[in-house]
């Protein structure tokens, strides 16, 4: 898995590639939180169009990110899911909570 | 992969009784390589896109299990993976089924502690066992001879 970060328009964007497991779902958590609660970044967007898989670690770190956002004032989005990621986040009645939109177009243009 | 299902590969079972054998150890770095042969025995199977996609989540979330609460972690512990086709119970409308054992030497689990956690309680953690009942058709535990066996079994579904 790999992880990248670019700014556009006030907005941190990770892009994320392959697959978030138990393997590496620690290091998205810690680059989400560390962009949310150090950077304290207005809108931080995961880029999720090259993930295959994201397993239940993977889907916490995201519920971690997201209460984080919250706390700091921040919007958290979520764009690309794949057929398995949103399956996943319907399984844990959590794809609701989050804002999600397929592409970075749509989610940077979201007021 | 395609939504639908393709028709099933003959699978034959070895002399052991089994279509596929894993021995691995408690290493993260290892769930990819037991999920992409998952992925792939469960479409051999005749499983649909969804039905593959969903024991292949149930291994894994079982593994992460095993790894994170047997095995505290420990990424040089071994996992046994035995997979088989077993026929559905008298009265089950359904296809074949695809039993997957997995065993490990941890501690005795708790059963009772088996239940997952609400969902309605918005949360990290705790969902992994919930992916794995939503996902198969049959959840067992046991325990003999020092060793946790989890018992997973999903039927293909009959055809309408």
């Amino acid at each position: 898995m790999e992880i990248s970060s670019r700014e556009l328009q006030q907005a941190t964007i990770f892009d994320v590639t392959g697959d978030i497991d138990l393997a590496n779902s620690p290091a998205v958590r810690k680059a989400l939180l560390r962009e949310v609660k150090e950077k304290r970044t207005p809108r931080v967007v995961m880029n999720l169009s090259k993930v295959r898989y994201i397993d239940s670690s993977g889907v916490a770190s995201l519920v971690e990110g997201l209460k984080a956002s919250r706390d700091a004032g921040t919007r958290f989005i979520l764009i690309g899911l794949s057929t398995s990621a949103r399956e996943v986040l319907q399984l844990s009645r959590l794809l609701r909570i989050f804002e999600v939109y397929d592409n970075e177009e749509q989610a940077l243009a979201a007021a | 992969m395609s939504s639908e299902r393709k028709p099933p590969a003959r699978l034959r079972q070895g002399s052991n009784g089994y279509l596929l054998t894993l021995q691995l150890t408690s290493d993260p770095n290892l769930l990819c390589a037991v999920r992409g042969a998952v992925e792939r025995l469960t479409e051999a199977f005749g499983f649909s896109g969804a039905e593959c996609r969903a024991v292949t989540r149930a291994v894994d979330e079982a593994l992460t299990n095993i790894i994170r609460h047997a095995y505290s972690g420990a990424p040089d512990r071994p996992i046994e993976l035995a997979f088989r086709s077993v026929v559905p119970p008298a009265g089950k409308a359904s296809g074949e089924g695809l039993e997957i054992t997995m065993s490990d030497h941890g501690p005795a689990i708790n059963p009772e502690k088996m239940c997952g956690r609400e969902l309605s309680d918005i949360k990290p953690g705790g969902l992994g066992l919930h992916f794995i009942r939503q996902s198969m058709d049959v959840v067992e535990f046991q325990r003999a001879n020092d060793t946790n066996y989890l018992r997973l079994v999903k039927y293909v579904r009959a055809p309408k």
